[in-house]
Order: C-alpha cells, then sequence, then structure tokens
C-alpha cells in the first residue's frame, strides 16, 4: 500500500515496477480502450445505413440547395456500434454499482420500464394525430396525474414540465400568475441558503429578486429570520423538504401558516420527494406547489444527464393557473386542452398563463413512471420511503465514528457529512472522492449544499442491498482511516485507476475546445 | 417486491445497528399528524406480466403511425431509426449514469457529447453548440433570452412562420422578464417581409427555416438587416433532417440556431422527450444557456472530456446564472450523435434527398386533386395544402378511414381564419402506396 502511494507521490512509475503501470503497443490495457472520436475514425465510401435509391423528381428546394460537405465521417455499422460500446464503457453507472449521488435518487432503473416505453402504441404516435386515436396516450397522462395528485394530496397537477428545473419555472410562473390576477405585483421569492442553485435561478427568471434565508445550525431554516422577513411584498418561499442536508423540515408547518399569513405561496422543492413518498403528503403540510422529478422518486432513467420529467402538482387556487395543455374528460373520452381557444370553450375557469414546451409532456417518462407506480403500488411505494430512510441511517449509523456527520440523526433518505474528520490530513474533499474512483464508486455529490464545510451527501437509495452498503461503508471506512493515518498521497493523487487521471478544468475554460476540427492533432492510438 | 432487495430480517439488523426499534423511529422530525396510518388509495403492488398487459392494454387504444398512412408533422416527425440506435443507448453505462459531475469516471457521457456538439455545429453551419435543451421551442425561448444578453435589449420580432407552440414558449417566458415581442401574422403563404418592424430596439429576430408552414427562404438579406440594427438573427429548424437538404442557417448569417433534434434517433413518443438543439457563433459561446463539454488533458497529458465555462450555470452562479437549466436531454443526443453517425456524410445527404423527393410526388399528387391548393413553392419534406372544406373535419374523417393525413393548421392556429388549411409532412417511411391512398382519401373527401 504505502510503497504504491510513494510511487504515486513521485510521479508516473517506472513501467516495469507495477504491472498496472505497463505501457502497451496498442495503448489499449485489457478491457480498457482508447477510443478515437467518430470523426477521427470515418473514411468515404462507407454507410451504416442502407437507404431505397432517391426518385428522380424536380427539387423544390427554393435554390437553397445545401453545398459541400457537412463534414461527417462515413462508417459501416460494425464500426459505429463497436466505437459506442467502447465509449460507453468508460462510464460509471447504476447498473454497474452503488451510485450515492445525493439529491439526485440513483435507484435501480427497472427494464420493465424500457419494454413498455417501446410499444409501438406509445412511442410510435404523434402529438398531433386526431384524438380519437390517441386515447391511450391520454389515459395514460390521465392516470400519472392520478396516482402523483393522490401521493402528493394535491389536486391539480402541469404535466408538461420536461425536467425539474423546467417544473420549478411553471409553479412559479403559477405563483406570480395568481397574485397578479388578484392584482398584486409582489417582488421577492424566499430561498433559504441550502437550496439548489436551480431555485434562485428559476425565480429571476419568472421575474423575481431572491431575498436569502439563513440555516439554523441544526440544518432547518431558521424560522424566526423567515418571519422577520416576511411581508406583502414576498410573492413565495422555495424550500427543499426533506431538505438538501437530507433532514425533515421539522418546523413546515409553522413555516406554510407564516408564509401564508402574509399571502405568499409556498413552493416545495421536491427532489426529495423519495424520502416520503406514500407515507407523508405535501398537501397536509400546507405546501401549496410542488415539481416531482420523475428520473428520481419514480425511477426514469437519468441518461447521462436527462430526459427528466417535472410535472409540477399544485393547489385547488393554483391550478387554474397552469400552463396549457392539460387532459380534460369529455363525453367523447379524453380529451387535450391545448390552445386559449380550447380552454375558453372548455369553460372550466382556466387562465393559463401561457405554454413550457412543445406539445403535451414527456410522454415516454410517463409511461415508464407508471410502470414503476404500478409495480411498487401504494405499499411498495411506502416501503421505498421507509427503506431509503432506512439505508441513510444505516449509513450514517456505521461511519459516525469515523467521518463527521454534519447533523446528529436521524436523517431522511441521504445523509451529509462534513470534512472535519479530515482536518489537518491534507486530504480534501475532493480528494477524498477521487479515492473513491479507485475504489470502484462514484462518489457522492461534494461540496452541496454550500452551507456545510467540505459536504459530502451520501444517498444509497432504497435500491442497495444491506450487502452492497456494508462493501461501501467498509471501504470508506478503510479510506478515512488511511487519511488519518498520514497517507495523503492515496488521496490526493487519485484517481490512479480509472480510464482518466484528474483533468485540468482550467484549462478546458481558458481555452474552450467545445468542438472538433480537422486541424486538431489526432493524440488518441486505435 | 422485485425492485427491494431487504428481507424482514436485514431490515431488523440494521435497525439494530441505528439502535431505534422501527422504521417509524427515523421519521420523527416529520410532524405527527402529517404521518399517513394508511396506504394512500392505489393500488397495490402488482408483478411485471400484471403491468406489462395492463399497460399494452393502454398502447393499444392507439393507432401507431407505422400502421397506417402517415403524413402528420408540424415539428414532430416519424423517420426509421436504425435498430443499432436503441440497442446502444439502452447499454447500462448510458442509460443508468447521470449527468457527468466525475469526469474520471465519465469519459463516456463527455465524449459523447463532445461529439454531439461537433455534429450540431456541422449541421447548422455554426462555431459551438451546447450538449442540448429539453426542445426546439424551450431552445427558441433561451435564444430569445440569450440574444437579450447580448444585445441588452429586450424585443423580440417573430416570424410568422415561426410554429405556433415556439412562438407561445417564447411568449410566456418573454412576459415575466418584461421582454417585448412583435409577432408577424401566421405567414401560410411565405412572404411576409419582416425587415419594417426590425429598428435600434430590435435584439433578435426569430424566423424558422423551413418555416412552419413548409417554405424555404433565404434569409441573407434578413441578416444583413438584422446586423445594420444590431440585432442578432435567431434561426429556429423544426426538422433536422432537412440540414442534410438546405443550405444551412450559419452559411446565411445566423447568430444563434436552434433546432428540435427528435427527427434524428429519437421515436415520436407522443411529443416527448425530445431534444433542443442550440447553436451560435463562438464569440457568444460565455452567454449561451445549458451544458457545454471542452476537452482538455488529464495530468498524465491524456486527451479527456469535461463539463466546462460552468461558471454560465445554476449550480455555481444560482441566481446570476444564464438559464436555470438543469437536467437536459443526454440520451436523446446519444441517440441524435447515434443515428447520424450510421447515417455518415452521404447516408445524412441521402436520406434528406430522399425526405424530399417523397414530398415532391406527394405534392405533385395532390395537386392534382381537385379541391386542394398546394401553396407552397418551395419545401423540403412538408407543405401547406388548401382544402375546398375545413380541413380539421377531413382530417377527423380520413382517420377513420385509416389515413392520418396530416395536421389541421387550426388545431395550433383556432381563429386565424386558416381553417382550410393543412400540413402534410413525408418521409423515408412514406411509401408510394401511402401517398396513393392519401390522394384516394382526400379524392373521397372533398368530392
Amino acid at each position: 500500500m504505502s510503497a504504491r502511494s510513494q510511487a504515486h507521490s513521485a510521479g508516473r512509475a517506472a513501467d516495469t515496477e507495477a504491472p498496472n503501470q505497463m505501457t502497451t503497443h496498442s495503448g489499449h490495457r485489457g478491457l480498457q480502450m482508447e477510443e478515437p472520436l467518430i470523426f477521427e475514425m470515418g473514411s468515404t465510401g462507407r454507410t451504416g445505413v442502407d437507404l431505397p435509391p432517391v426518385p428522380k423528381v424536380a427539387n423544390k428546394l427554393g435554390g437553397l440547395a445545401r453545398q459541400g460537405d457537412i463534414g461527417l465521417p462515413a462508417l459501416s455499422e460494425p464500426q459505429v456500434v463497436r466505437h459506442y460500446v467502447r465509449v460507453s464503457q468508460k462510464n460509471y453507472a447504476i447498473d454497474a454499482g452503488l451510485y450515492p449521488l445525493g439529491s439526485c435518487t440513483m435507484k435501480h432503473n427497472p427494464r420493465l420500464n424500457e419494454k413498455v416505453a417501446r410499444l409501438p402504441g406509445f412511442s410510435d404516435v404523434h402529438p398531433l394525430q386526431p384524438q380519437s386515436t390517441v386515447q391511450g396516450a391520454l389515459e395514460v397522462i390521465d392516470t400519472v396525474a392520478h396516482w402523483l395528485t393522490t401521493l402528493t394530496g394535491l389536486p391539480g397537477v402541469a404535466m408538461s414540465p420536461a425536467a425539474g428545473a423546467h417544473g420549478e419555472l411553471t409553479g412559479m410562473m403559477a405563483i406570480r400568475a395568481a397574485h397578479e390576477a388578484r392584482g398584486e405585483a409582489r417582488k421577492r421569492i424566499l430561498v433559504p441558503d441550502s437550496a439548489h442553485g436551480t431555485n434562485p435561478a428559476t425565480a429571476v427568471l419568472c421575474g423575481y429578486a431572491v431575498d436569502p434565508v439563513p440555516s439554523l445550525p441544526n440544518g432547518r431554516i431558521d424560522l424566526e429570520a423567515l418571519k422577520a422577513k416576511l411581508d406583502d411584498d414576498v410573492a413565495a418561499i422555495m424550500l427543499t423538504n426533506p431538505n438538501t442536508c437530507g433532514l425533515f423540515e421539522n418546523q413546515i408547518i409553522e413555516v406554510a401558516e407564516a408564509i401564508h399569513a402574509v399571502g405568499a405561496y409556498f413552493y416545495c422543492d421536491g427532489a426529495n420527494f423519495n424520502a416520503i413518498v406514500g407515507k407523508v403528503r405535501p398537501g397536509d403540510l400546507g405546501i401549496d406547489v410542488m415539481h416531482l422529478n420523475l428520473h428520481k422518486t419514480f425511477s426514469t432513467p437519468h441518461g447521462g444527464g436527462g430526459p427528466g420529467s417535472g410535472p409540477v402538482v399544485m393547489s385547488a387556487e393554483l391550478t387554474p393557473f397552469a400552463p396549457l395543455p392539460y387532459v380534460v374528460k369529455g363525453p367523447e373520452g379524453l380529451r387535450l386542452v391545448e390552445t386559449e381557444a380550447d380552454q375558453a370553450a372548455a369553460g372550466d375557469g382556466g387562465q393559463a398563463y401561457g405554454r413550457m414546451r412543445s406539445f403535451h409532456g414527456q410522454m415516454g417518462m410517463f409511461v415508464r413512471a407508471l410502470a414503476y407506480m404500478m409495480s411498487h403500488g401504494a405499499d411498495g411505494l411506502r416501503l421505498v420511503a421507509e427503506d431509503s430512510v432506512l439505508n441513510a441511517n444505516y449509513v450514517l449509523a456505521r461511519l459516525q465514528d469515523v467521518m463527521t456527520p454534519a447533523y446528529p440523526g436521524p436523517c431522511m433518505h441521504e445523509v451529509l457529512f462534513d470534512d472535519s474528520f479530515l482536518k489537518d490530513t491534507g486530504v480534501t474533499t475532493l480528494d477524498f472522492a477521487k479515492a473513491m474512483i479507485d475504489e470502484g464508486f462514484h462518489p457522492m455529490t461534494v461540496y452541496f449544499p454550500l452551507i456545510v464545510h467540505g459536504a459530502m451527501l451520501t444517498e444509497p437509495t432504497e435500491s442497495e442491498s444491506k450487502e452492497s452498503m456494508d462493501v461501501f461503508i467498509d471501504t470508506l471506512r478503510g479510506l478515512a482511516a488511511d487519511a488519518k493515518a498520514g497517507d495523503a498521497a492515496r488521496f490526493t493523487g487519485a484517481p490512479f485507476l480509472a480510464p482518466r487521471r484528474r483533468l485540468d478544468e482550467t484549462q478546458a475554460a481558458r481555452k474552450p475546445r467545445l468542438r472538433w476540427t480537422p486541424e486538431a492533432p489526432a493524440e488518441a492510438a486505435e | 417486491m422485485r425492485y427491494l432487495p431487504h428481507t424482514a430480517e436485514d431490515r431488523r439488523a440494521m435497525l439494530q445497528v441505528i439502535g431505534v426499534d422501527k422504521v417509524d423511529d427515523l421519521f420523527v422530525d416529520v410532524p405527527r399528524s402529517a404521518v399517513l396510518d394508511d396506504l394512500v388509495d392505489l393500488p397495490h403492488h402488482a408483478g411485471e406480466l400484471a403491468v406489462d398487459r395492463a399497460l399494452t392494454a393502454m398502447a393499444g387504444k392507439n393507432t401507431p403511425a407505422g400502421s397506417v398512412p402517415f403524413f402528420v408533422g408540424a415539428g414532430a416527425y416519424r423517420h426509421h431509426v436504425p435498430a443499432a440506435v436503441d440497442h446502444l443507448i439502452q447499454r447500462s453505462e448510458f442509460l443508468t449514469a447521470y449527468t457527468p459531475y466525475q469526469p474520471e469516471i465519465s469519459q463516456g457521457t463527455l465524449q459523447v457529447l463532445f461529439e454531439f456538439q461537433t455534429q450540431v455545429a456541422l449541421l447548422t453551419g455554426m462555431e459551438v453548440a451546447n450538449a442540448s435543451m429539453y426542445d426546439g421551442a424551450t431552445a427558441c425561448a433561451e435564444a430569445v433570452l440569450m440574444a437579450n444578453r447580448v444585445t441588452r435589449r429586450r424585443r423580440a420580432v417573430l416570424s410568422g412562420g415561426l410554429h405556433p407552440q415556439y412562438r407561445s414558449v417564447v411568449e410566456t417566458q418573454s412576459k415575466f422578464l418584461d421582454g417585448e415581442i412583435v409577432a408577424g401574422a401566421p405567414d401560410a403563404q411565405g412572404d411576409e417581409d419582416l425587415a419594417s418592424l426590425i429598428d435600434d430596439e430590435t435584439a433578435c429576430v426569430v424566423v424558422q427555416n423551413p418555416t412552419f408552414f413548409g417554405h424555404l427562404r433565404d434569409l441573407r438579406d434578413l441578416a444583413a438587416t438584422c446586423h445594420a440594427k444590431g440585432a442578432l438573427l435567431v434561426v429556429a429548424v423544426g426538422e433536422a433532417v432537412s440540414l442534410g437538404a438546405v443550405t444551412p442557417p450559419g452559411a446565411m448569417g445566423a447568430d444563434i440556431v436552434v433546432a428540435e433534434g427528435q427527427s434524428l434517433g429519437n421515436a415520436l413518443n407522443f411529443g416527448g422527450p425530445y431534444l433542443g438543439l442550440f447553436a451560435a457563433r463562438e464569440k457568444f459561446v460565455r452567454q449561451m444557456p445549458g451544458r457545454l463539454c471542452g476537452e482538455t488533458v488529464d495530468i498524465e497529458g491524456r486527451r479527456g472530456y469535461v463539463l466546462t465555462l460552468s461558471t454560465r450555470e445554476q449550480h455555481i452562479r444560482r441566481e446570476k446564472s444564464t438559464s436555470n437549466i438543469c437536467t437536459n436531454s443526454g440520451l436523446c443526443s446519444l441517440a441524435f450523435t447515434i443515428h447520424l453517425s450510421l447515417l455518415g456524410e452521404d447516408g445524412f445527404k441521402h436520406l434528406a434527398a430522399l425526405n424530399h423527393a417523397r414530398a415532391c410526388e406527394t405534392a405533385e399528387r395532390l395537386a392534382a386533386i381537385p379541391g386542394v391548393e398546394v401553396l407552397n413553392e418551395s419545401f423540403f419534406n412538408e407543405f401547406t395544402v388548401r382544402l375546398s372544406k375545413p380541413a380539421a373535419e377531413v382530417v377527423d374523417g380520413l382517420a377513420t378511414k385509416g389515413v392520418l393525413a396530416g395536421v389541421p393548421v387550426s388545431r395550433l392556429l383556432p381563429g386565424a381564419g386558416l381553417d382550410d388549411l393543412m400540413l402534410v409532412a413525408t418521409t423515408e417511411t412514406t411509401e408510394a402506396e401511402d401517398i396513393a391512398a392519401l390522394g384516394e382519401a382526400l379524392e373521397g373527401v372533398l368530392s
């Protein structure tokens, strides 16, 4: 162990010293393939798609036919398949291991969801087909809406938002529309200092000013500080619950009462709904509006950064302001209200403030989420919440003597550590995270929330078995012991064993290279 | 419960380690009155077979595009997606990874994003592109906000050829930020002149090419007018495959190009998830929204990729960020990139030419029908027809006969006096028999 660390701290080890450092003729290392960019592989004269000949017709392109080469490579199907398989192998994934990225809820993605989403009756249906030909698709939207409103205790839902942050925007716009309908031009949104970055960014996109609210030493919002900021200029609070410290806001009902007393609304960031699904209904807590990340609580795949889906549940008071489109029941079945004219004709009192995206929502994600919800049922979803909380508390219990929890337990579905256990070791939170990579784990969320020094937000999710968590926990215990024993080199140089060592982010930002260009020197081996 | 690993014994052992008697002791911070004693009123758990059957039954109530002669477009297009695409995007390493926050173990996603950004830049004829937005409409709204930041103005001129839903999304976002919108009347004939609407207060002009009604427009003069007034030209593309046949916006003076990327790699999916393409001139890169992937090296000098210029983004800049976007359309952009890689240079151009040719054949067939007038002199794979009867009635009537004939313009632009117009779209999936079936059905209903 220490010999290896010394070699690392001295820089690159001699090739003969350790097999791990050996160089190869191909540039590959066993199953770890070095793969060039697809633009560096192409030739001319190949294709991966056979198409019928183009009929001879007089072109109607109005003199705008594209001239010259686009610059795309030409490859056959086996070449393309191999390329993307090799590229994929440089990714960590939930299917491959525990992925404790706090606040992201990296749970198992059932393959049944993928199968049903690909049924031609869902995947091969156009959003603008006559509505008589898509009654099953509208039934999916309506059914998902029913599950979401039942689980949250809020009666209305806007289904169209494309992701969580988009849902935030949708919900906050409803709040502003509701205030304006009463002739009120409130200007401020209260946002706790522990909030996701999307919250203040969203408030600004709605034309509001952000007024931060401090947290208490116990990780909850400071109710007295909040009350001191309340007046009739406050439009809403944006509060995450369970919050980003992994804690339930134990004064949430008092927060709601205080907010409502000045005529403001309670927006809840529902990113962490997984901890309470089936167990607590946000509507019972005084929350007026909340987005749900279907890619978190309801297992739709994260896909390397989307697509997400962010339906927004809302109170009866806010529902009329929900954006277009939405589904209603009519004499001839389910029907979309798509335009202002439709809404006027529907006579449902709707005052939609507008539209958030094209078409009707992330249908492919609705089908997956519905499969997940039906698979779990009311009983299974409650168990999801309980097991996710149980798992996080188990991690907390087994690590609290060697790492430093930011707050005493119990926590909810994620546990937050700070970096005080690394004090005087020469090891930072980032170093600790990178050493986890060498151990075969994706790191937890680091340096978030901002209110905890060197934060490590750890969310095992309910998908992990006790055995899997024990390996994870034992690994972190070992790393914590190494750091305290002065073995800083294995951290500061980490990762040693990943497809890449630490990458120079400063250079990337200073001289951005955001695309391949033909002049670029081809460095990668093939 | 097949997705939950714990046995009763596991749970008991874990509670013991934690030092509590029961799991509810972990929920002590929840106000007691808010904890549900009973299960919510929803069905109980179900096995895979039961769920599969229930959802298959719902799917069975829809008419798949592939089961009928199909000409529906207006911003979403049915293309053939090679089997390899769907196989590759379902690889665990792509499907079940998250945003590449730890680049050392996310080079797979990052390399794909770098390839994607390169492809988008090449297709649009622009210098740089981001790692995707939610869809074409939201990308368009973000482009207007970006133009406001770049020009420090707040008036956007929208073409009457812009997709009505794109226009709605732009207007919705704009009204919350006191933006000003000047919108042209719906331009069914493709002959609008926006020049008179552009002045020294104009932040950007947003046009679509091909337009919502299918017309192709040479944008060079418009670009020159914009630039003379200090405004940006934003070009929206509703059908990404058109970029294989039509002069790209970048070659006609566009400053920002947004597009709906669904056509490549992605199924119709009843409208989502799709992906927005977003490309711009390099000098504006620090005002761009969304994720950007950049090339760099690791400490051993090996090439690698990272998310970069994140000081524009919400997780760093919070209320001062360029957008609130976080998760975007990762897997959809992967599908886009793989499909385009399979097509390659010649294949992509061939696909585009085939789409155009099918539309030419269809337009010729429909123009021969009494009661049908083709409005377009130019188009790519979609055009507008004026019918002798209200288009919505015609479309509904033909649907009962098993032909999905197109989109009545009144569905998206009700009350605009365009009730007799229908959009007709074709792709490489359109067969000669489909065109014949549409022609015959239209003759029947219009006679």
